[in-house]
């Protein structure tokens, strides 16, 4: 079943385009855990949906109630530290969201991710985007409409392009099943994602495992 | 609190207003089990109904009291009442505990001094009050206490099961004895199984009371003020925190400008401890409290599965909420989220918040407005989950 933007449809939907992708890979009746799973919007479309059986990880407590307004059961933790609360291989997929760039420590909580999942799917943001570059040849770090924050108070600790994804997965020795290049209406050459989604695509879904 | 003159006191908004406690006798022949190998017979159950049950009993909520409290959960006795139940801002019309769609029992605990068969009942063997022949008691002869009222009301289902501090020991018990029985469980700042922290408070509490020579092995017809209140003073330090302490007293002196270099009450927060540890006796049964701290110490959920935790939960397939506070010392986070750990891994639908709060244990019967959010949600699904089928 494909899951769209449809504002007709009664059951929940999804705004981001990278959240419909992942949505869509997820298989019927899978166990999925959403690390920083916000107000529980993909977990709610998953339950509803693929009768996935689902659990989110939050740390901002408002977020974590508009989880519990959604039906959505949620787990208050801090993806900075080990998520020992979880017992290896006790999901199908273990999902991360536009979050790895914010943690500490990214290579740990990919293989935290792996532990506890077969699965990883993991959407990150394209430091690397042709807007991004050019800043960067002005001579600043980038602030953009996508990144509007200055390096100081951004919460985006660690900037990555998706050929440094590629390469740390590679040191880590976790295998890359998939790659999909996201791109947005307002991105700049958007046509150009697929092809060299390292310049053109403003986020990318990585699925991983062992 | 403004002094009504008539008769008919207006109660505040969202509260249950007037409410009766009950008494539930077991039948002649009924025997209660305990854990101890021994049995009661004659068992007075007290407790509060709110609400009204519904055709197909469906909608029933039990709320666990912690160790001093009681059946008196919400609501008023008498109009000239000044202080409602101890979870009035919880329960109620429109309350996350609502009372429009729920109907909620709360029972005073076995071994307690408010209405239940404790050790100041009489023994109907000798027609003497129990005293320290009272058998030791456990989380689960108490959680199966309740189950014979529940009977005896003719309700097969429980909605669920809330509890904060030792009530959420009886909430945590109650779905490991009864798994059919329980829906959902709430466990609010407790534990599944007690620090050695918590019985070495419980011990010196024990000691204080054990000590005062009015106390008498427990054949006493007067509290022993003393140790009661030393125990009561003790423990209550322990619900408390450094910053709730630092914030409510600070270095206040009570009444003097100056030290009185004398060993009286100079500062606020002795004063504070003194008038807490003298209320309690006014109100509380030491050998209950004895008794109660025991059980306590007992509790340790794999005991019902030969020391195993990772079996407890296996029959319990309900979802749980967990909460606790991050300045509880008593209850700290970790237990909590121990017990989360082994609900995940077994498998159950769990929802853990650690709420900020400087309140320290006593948070639980504070932090209204965000605990309020977490209940009134939990709740919502269950309910929507069983009208849905």
């Amino acid at each position: 079943m494909k899951i769209a933007h449809n504002p007709s449809d009664s059951e929940p939907i999804l705004s981001r385009s990278d959240l419909v992708m992942i949505a869509d890979m997820i298989p019927e009746n899978a166990k999925v855990l959403d690390l920083g799973c916000g107000s529980g919007r993909l977990l709610r479309v998953l339950k509803a949906r693929k009768n996935a059986r689902i659990m989110g990880v939050e740390l901002d407590q408002e977020k974590l109630i508009q989880c519990m307004e959604r039906g959505v059961p949620v787990i208050q933790a801090d993806l900075n530290e080990p998520l020992s609360l979880f017992a290896d291989a006790s999901y199908d997929y273990v999902i991360l969201s536009r979050t790895l760039q914010a943690v500490k420590r990214p290579d740990l909580i990919l293989q935290e991710m792996l532990r506890i999942g077969g699965k990883g799917i993991i959407s990150i943001m394209n430091f690397g985007q042709l807007d991004a570059r050019m800043q960067m040849l002005k001579g600043h770090m980038p602030v953009t409409k996508r990144l509007p924050l200055k390096w100081y108070d951004t919460p985006n600790i660690h900037p990555g392009m998706l050929s440094d994804f590629r390469d740390m997965c590679r040191e880590k020795g976790i295998k890359i099943l998939k790659e999909l290049p996201v791109s947005q209406h307002r991105d700049f050459l958007r046509f150009l994602a697929p092809v060299c989604p390292n310049l053109f695509a403003s986020n990318a879904i990585f699925v991983i495992s062992k | 609190m403004e002094e009504n003159t008539t008769t008919e006191k207006i109660f505040p908004p969202g509260s249950v207003g007037l409410v009766k406690s009950q008494d539930f006798h077991f039948a002649p022949g009924e025997v209660l089990e305990l854990d101890c190998g021994r049995t009661l017979r004659d068992v007075t159950i007290r407790f509060e109904t709110y609400g009204t049950l519904n055709a197909d009993k469906s909608n029933v909520i039990l709320v666990e009291h912690a160790l001093t409290g009681d059946a008196h959960l919400a609501g008023y006795h008498t109009a000239a009442d000044k202080k409602p139940g101890w979870w009035e801002e919880m329960v109620g019309p429109g309350k996350p505990f609502d009372t429009n769609k729920f109907f909620i029992i709360c029972s005073n605990i076995l071994g307690g001094c408010s209405g239940t068969t404790g050790p100041g009942s009489p023994d109907p063997d000798t027609g003497k009050p129990y005293h320290m022949d009272f058998p030791v008691i456990t989380i689960s002869d108490m959680v199966r206490a309740q189950k014979h009222l529940i009977d005896h009301l003719g309700i097969k289902k429980l909605l669920a099961v809330a509890g904060g501090s030792m009530g959420g020991m009886l909430a945590i018990q109650w779905p490991i004895s009864y798994p059919d029985v329980v829906e959902s469980c709430l466990a609010i700042a407790t534990s599944s199984k007690i620090s050695p922290q918590s019985i070495a408070f419980n011990w010196i509490g024990r000691e204080a009371i054990m000590s005062d020579p009015t106390w008498n092995n427990g054949d006493y017809t007067e509290q022993p003020q003393k140790g009661l209140s030393i125990a009561r003073m003790l423990a209550h330090v322990t619900y408390l925190s450094d910053q709730s302490m630092s914030r409510k007293f600070g270095r206040k002196l009570q009444t003097a400008e100056d030290y009185s270099f004398k060993f009286d009450m100079d500062f606020s927060v002795e004063s504070y401890l003194n008038h807490q540890g003298t209320r309690f006796v006014e109100r509380f049964d030491a050998n209950s409290y004895l008794y109660i701290t025991r059980a306590i110490d007992y509790f340790d959920v794999s005991d019902s599965a030969d020391g195993d935790e990772h079996k407890v939960f296996e029959k319990v397939k309900c979802p749980f909420l967990v909460v606790s506070f991050s300045s509880d010392w008593l209850f700290p986070p970790y237990q909590a989220k121990e017990l989360t750990r082994l609900l995940l891994e077994n498998g159950n639908d769990v929802t853990y918040c650690d709420i900020k709060s400087h309140y320290g244990h006593d948070a639980f019967l504070l932090e209204y407005e965000t605990l309020g959010k977490l209940v009134d949600n939990f709740l919502d699904n269950i309910y929507k989950e069983k009208e849905g089928k």
